[in-house]
């Protein structure tokens, strides 16, 4: 155990010399510094989703063709700033007839179901906060934190439509939640293990699930983007019929907390993604095996390159209608989920015997042809509709002649 | 030591959200403290160990059932205060079976032979207690069965509510 490998470790045992010194019993001390490191990395988070603020704002104005902030400081990088001064400077209204316990616990309850989630990122082989046997349902819970906080902002508010922003936003996130949950099936099945540290060491030794599973990991992405409420699925917002949504009433830091609660989100799930079928830490840098410094650098690197990801779908895709979106998940999204489940738990049990190479390129192949089949369903089923759709036209048109 | 001062940290959670579920007037109120009671169940399933049972219990119930009762309660009412009594004749009658089951259950915990001072078995090394359950879940020998007609159960439910709610042409 030195340094590099196991950093924490050396700083625990540091800080246990230091208080033992100070004369603290040993539980105590355990307990304080546990607290410390708890502090140190929601704090190193949110420093995180201080800048999550410009890279935002700097990435969308690339995608619209602008500048973006490039006023304050380098690059507009200080940009965050002047923002958060604005948000505090801001008057803090509760309005009138609002539910004050709830409207105030709802933004706190937003911002905690993200942070909840950095309990069990494994950022590192010895630098996790906890190595749950239950983490993928615990991303879940956390997820059922974040619905509920919805639901409190949009009626506490006192406001029609923040009250039906907060109704679109829950259908949204129950009905995306079953795909999701299906979706983070296919890892624990491959790794034999609901543990978030546990699917990374495994990739470890037997590769990448991306290529066990790419189309659970794009499951995967479409579901968190639609958990998010991000674009092709914010119909929490919609300037032209409800405006802001759920948060239309809240003003100042409490709609900061939101506001830095889905930036973090949507990081958070581009880790997720990077950590779950892109090889945890140990990948694309593989000292980050035995290099902690490495490997927090490996996952916070594919967190921006898959939150780059969800911005870039963000910017370039249309919203879609409430009932178009409801129809794409129960339609078709769930029955492709347990379609996809039950071909990969057939596949991995027949191939899983095989040896490395015939496994991976059997599982490959056998997605390549499952999403194949799919398009040509999906290209058949439009062909239908849409001959359905011209064909009362044209025989108007006959008629008319 | 601190196992039971958690312990007591959340029965104090659970109980006094308990009451405030049956006594406040405005029903939202009554949900939100619901999912402050189950909250506290699953603070309780966390702190003796069965990780699965508490996350379990925060994703069905807190996310899923409790969201659900908010959302009949919004849409079907038109008013959220109940304005009528929270009491009916019948009051005396269950707050003396409530005293009966409180002894009998006193009186089945205390022949348990548990003080406050007793440590909880510990888990012993190499055993995954959730794997143990999934395995006990599926097997033929163990709750195969039970398992099954319960998901048979819910799948018939799930088709009656698409029948009811299906648009009868």
């Amino acid at each position: 155990m030195n340094f590099w490998t196991d950093p924490i470790k050396l700083a625990f045992d540091g800080l246990m010399g230091l208080f033992s010194s100070w004369g603290m019993a040993a539980d105590a001390a355990a307990v304080v510094i546990n607290l410390l490191g708890i502090v140190g990395l929601i704090s190193a988070v949110m420093v995180l989703d201080i800048l999550l603020v410009w890279v935002e704002r700097k990435v969308v104005a690339r995608f619209q063709d602008r500048l973006g902030p490039n006023r304050v400081g380098p690059w507009g990088i200080l940009q965050p700033f002047p923002d958060i001064i604005k948000l505090i400077l801001k008057e803090d209204i509760t309005p009138a007839g609002a539910d004050k316990v709830a409207f105030n616990l709802a933004p706190i309850l937003s911002l905690g179901s993200v942070l909840f989630l950095w309990a069990v990122v494994p950022l590192a082989a010895t630098i996790y906060g906890v190595d749950l046997n239950v983490g993928l349902l615990y991303l879940v819970a956390a997820g059922a934190v974040g619905t509920l906080s919805i639901i409190m902002a949009g009626w506490s508010s006192n406001n029609k439509y923040a009250l039906v922003g907060a109704y679109r936003m829950v259908a949204n996130m129950i009905s995306y939640e079953i795909p999701m949950v299906v979706a983070l099936l296919i890892p624990t099945m491959l790794a034999g293990t609901m543990s978030i540290k546990g699917i990374s060491d495994f990739q470890l030794e037997h590769g990448l699930f991306f290529f066990l599973t790419p189309l659970g990991a794009l499951l995967f992405l479409i579901s968190a983007i639609a958990e998010l409420g991000r674009s092709p699925f914010d119909l929490n917002e919609g300037e032209s019929e409800i405006v802001a949504g759920f948060h239309i009433e809240y003003s100042g830091m409490k709609f900061g907390l939101f506001y830095a609660g889905e930036l973090l989100h949507a990081f958070t799930f581009g880790a997720f993604v990077g950590v779950l079928f892109f090889g945890g830490y140990a990948f694309p840098l593989p000292w980050g095996a035995t290099n902690a410094f490495v490997a927090v650098f490996n996952v916070l690197f594919k967190g921006m390159v898959f939150y780059w990801v969800i911005m870039w779908v963000k910017y370039t895709v249309p919203r879609i209608r409430i009932d178009h979106m409801l129809a794409f998940n129960w339609k078709f999204l769930v029955p492709v989920s347990f379609t996809l489940l039950m071909v990969t738990a057939i596949f991995h049990s027949l191939l899983k015997d095989t040896g490395f190479w015939p496994y991976t390129l059997g599982m490959f192949l056998v997605n390549l042809i499952f999403g194949w089949l799919l398009l040509e369903m999906l290209r058949s089923r439009g062909r239908a509709e849409r001959e359905q759709a011209e064909a009362p036209s044209t025989a108007a048109q006959a008629a008319h002649h | 030591m601190g196992a039971q001062i958690l312990f007591f940290l959340c029965a104090a959670l659970i109980l006094i959200s308990a009451i405030m579920v049956v006594t406040v007037r405005n029903l939202i109120h009554a949900a939100l403290w619901l999912i402050a009671t189950l909250f506290g169940a699953a603070l309780l399933y966390a702190s003796l160990d069965a990780s699965f049972i508490a996350v379990v219990q925060v994703v069905v119930y807190i996310g899923a059932i409790a969201i659900m009762f908010i959302f009949a309660v919004m849409l079907t009412r038109r008013e959220l205060l109940i304005k009528t009594d929270q009491t009916n004749a019948n009051w005396p009658l269950a707050l003396g079976l409530s005293a009966v089951m409180l002894v009998a259950l006193g009186y089945v915990i205390g022949g348990f032979g548990v003080t406050l001072n007793t440590t909880p078995a510990a888990i012993p090394a190499g055993v995954d207690p959730l794997t143990l359950l999934g395995k006990a879940l599926l097997a033929p020998e163990a709750y195969v069965l039970p398992f099954e007609v319960a998901s048979v159960l819910l799948l018939a439910a799930m088709v009656g509510a698409v029948y009811v709610a299906m648009n009868k042409k």
